[in-house]
């Protein structure tokens, strides 16, 4: 069983968002960057499966050198080895066709990738690489059993789950519930140093959307307090003010 | 050229973001003075379709038949790119629900597309075309300008309103020709959760966390939420202790929700959960330390024990209901 993993380097869930004074760049300084939480868990399932299947995990990223460090943290909790997209990831599109063109040149059973990234949150890059590769995405899978050559997953919904099935290969997009996080051991992160990294030049990608800037959501105005005995009053007092019920 | 938007159904109702997403790409078209062409698939009844004109749309197509009468992700994004291609499209309005969120990328690159996700407001179409989205699990936007030719948008839920524009709309059926790989992945069954409305779509939103000090006193909560018809929430402590499902943890690594209210009660509101909720209309916390971070990030405060403020809350919604029905 071979199974890849998608992988992005993300800001601390912690952290503070804030930009350049001309609002185009996300200020990095003084930020602790981490395996994106989602990513975590379709690694964590990724390395429970190949543990029971004898198979091997593959850890994909698109990113330039600074990323190698949470790559090396992805190579602790369990990965076979890992592959680096020399690129910075300029957005979905160009993120996808990097893992397609990989994937398509070395086959894999399955594509595990987080359901979002914590930064841009567009939940694309899952589907975009099934599109490619014209096979099946489960964006939202809560889990995921294998039996034999069919893969069972659960999917969220609005007001519910469906429960899927597919043959290989396909994509999953992991959401909660999929796995327990892992943490590495001290044999994971001493193994984790001499597991093969690979370097991959990108290939081109034509450009379909830029980003301008950014923007900070505008800050509430004071929280008006209203005391326990008027409770009562609540409902009425926002429809009085705020007109919204 | 036509702005062309796909309306979701559940068995055969239309969501409240297909009216949404109707009303949205009402606009665009308006803007841009191009006729707007509503798209539905699975099986659906020619009276529920005829609301789709109730907003907006002049032109109903309605892609049906047994193949696709159960939702496939796969499937439906070639029939909404067979029909954007179609109707010449060049802009491809979606909910980004989740089967929007798992079909647009896919139709984006059928079309050859760019590609906004997650859009908040009413794109600018005066010279760049661009738009505004929610970015940092609700700690920024981003504001994106789409190159390509043919634009794919899905909007985030409730971030626009359903707009009522009643035009004689023509109902038209639109024949496809299915692919087989299309189909590989299959729906096995649908299971519905207990709560009725569906978190990311709701307009009022009752969330509790570990000031509720366990699974068994969540009743209170689930008797807020009925009597005012909201949805049910928690934080990420009280859904990792499995006191409530995962589906219903909001924030970085849950859901980011926007409805018009969020009453947080016993949640101290830390950075990734404001994350999640941050752009909701209003915002009501109730907790008894004063000194929680939440408040600051609030509309509306209460300093109190949750067992003493959600039965007065609870009586508050009922008088509320009983005076405004």
């Amino acid at each position: 069983m071979k199974i890849l993993v998608c992988i992005s380097s993300v800001p601390d869930t912690t952290a503070k968002i804030n930009f350049t004074p001309d609002n185009k760049e996300f200020v990095s300084a003084g930020v602790t960057f981490i395996l994106n939480p989602y990513d975590e868990i379709a690694l964590s399932k990724a390395v429970d499966l190949a543990t029971a299947n004898n198979g091997t995990v593959t850890v994909i990223n698109v990113g330039d050198p600074s990323t190698d460090a949470v790559i090396r943290k992805a190579l602790a909790i369990g990965a076979t080895d890992a592959v680096r997209i020399n690129a910075i990831p300029r957005d979905s599109f160009f993120v996808a066709k990097q893992i397609a063109d990989y994937a398509k040149k070395n086959s894999f059973d399955m594509i595990l990738c987080g359901r979002e990234s914590s930064d841009h949150n567009g939940s694309s890059v899952p589907v975009m690489i099934a599109e490619l590769l014209e096979i099946p995405c489960i964006l939202f899978a809560k889990s995921l059993t294998i039996d034999g050559t069919t893969a069972t997953l659960d999917s969220e919904i609005e007001g519910g789950k469906e429960v899927i099935t597919t043959s290989m290969p396909f994509v999953a997009g992991a959401s909660e519930g999929m796995a327990e996080w892992k943490i590495p051991n001290m044999r994971g992160i001493m193994s984790a140093r001499t597991k093969p990294l690979t370097v991959v030049e990108p290939i081109e990608v034509a450009q379909k959307v830029k980003l301008v800037s950014y923007e900070k959501p505008i800050l509430r105005s004071a929280v008006k307090m209203i005391a326990v005995d008027d409770a009562s009053k609540l409902f009425d007092i926002i429809r009085e003010e705020k007109k919204i019920i | 050229m036509s702005v062309l938007v796909y309306i979701e159904n559940a068995e055969g109702t239309f969501r409240k973001s297909a009216f949404e997403a109707i009303s949205y790409a009402s606009a665009i078209a308006a803007k841009l003075g191009k006729p707007l062409v509503a798209l539905s698939i699975g099986n659906v009844s020619n009276d529920e379709l005829a609301k789709a004109g109730q907003y907006g749309a002049t032109k109903v197509l309605n892609a049906s038949g047994d193949k696709l009468n159960s939702p496939n992700t796969q499937a439906y994004s070639s029939v909404i790119a067979a029909a954007a291609k179609a109707e010449n499209s060049e802009v491809i309005v979606l909910s980004a629900s989740f089967a929007g969120k798992t079909i647009a990328p896919r139709v984006s690159i059928k079309l050859d597309a760019g590609l906004a996700e997650n859009v908040v407001s009413i794109p600018e179409m005066d010279g760049a075309f661009t738009v505004k989205k929610g970015s940092f699990s609700g700690k920024a936007y981003s504001i994106i300008e789409m190159l390509a030719g043919v634009k794919v948008i899905s909007m985030m839920p409730n971030s626009y309103k359903v707009v009522p524009n009643a035009q004689s709309a023509q109902l038209t059926a639109f024949d496809f020709t299915s692919d087989a790989k299309d189909f590989t992945a299959t729906v096995k069954e649908r299971v519905k959760a207990g709560n009725t409305i569906s978190l990311p779509e709701a307009e009022l939103v009752v969330s509790a966390g570990r000031g509720m000090k366990g699974p068994e006193n969540w009743g209170m909560i689930e008797e807020l939420a009925k009597t005012l018809g909201a949805a049910t929430a928690c934080s990420k402590p009280v859904s990792d202790a499995g006191w409530r499902p995962h589906s219903e943890h909001v924030g970085q690594t849950g859901i980011a929700i926007s409805p018009n209210l969020y009453i947080a009660v016993g949640i101290s509101g830390a950075i990734q959960h404001l994350a999640g909720v941050s752009s909701s209309k209003v915002i009501v916390v109730v907790n008894k330390d004063p000194e929680a971070p939440f408040f600051k990030a609030a509309d509306y405060g209460i300093v109190g024990d949750a067992f003493e403020v959600v039965p007065k809350l609870i009586e508050a919604a009922k008088a509320f209901k009983a005076s405004h029905n």
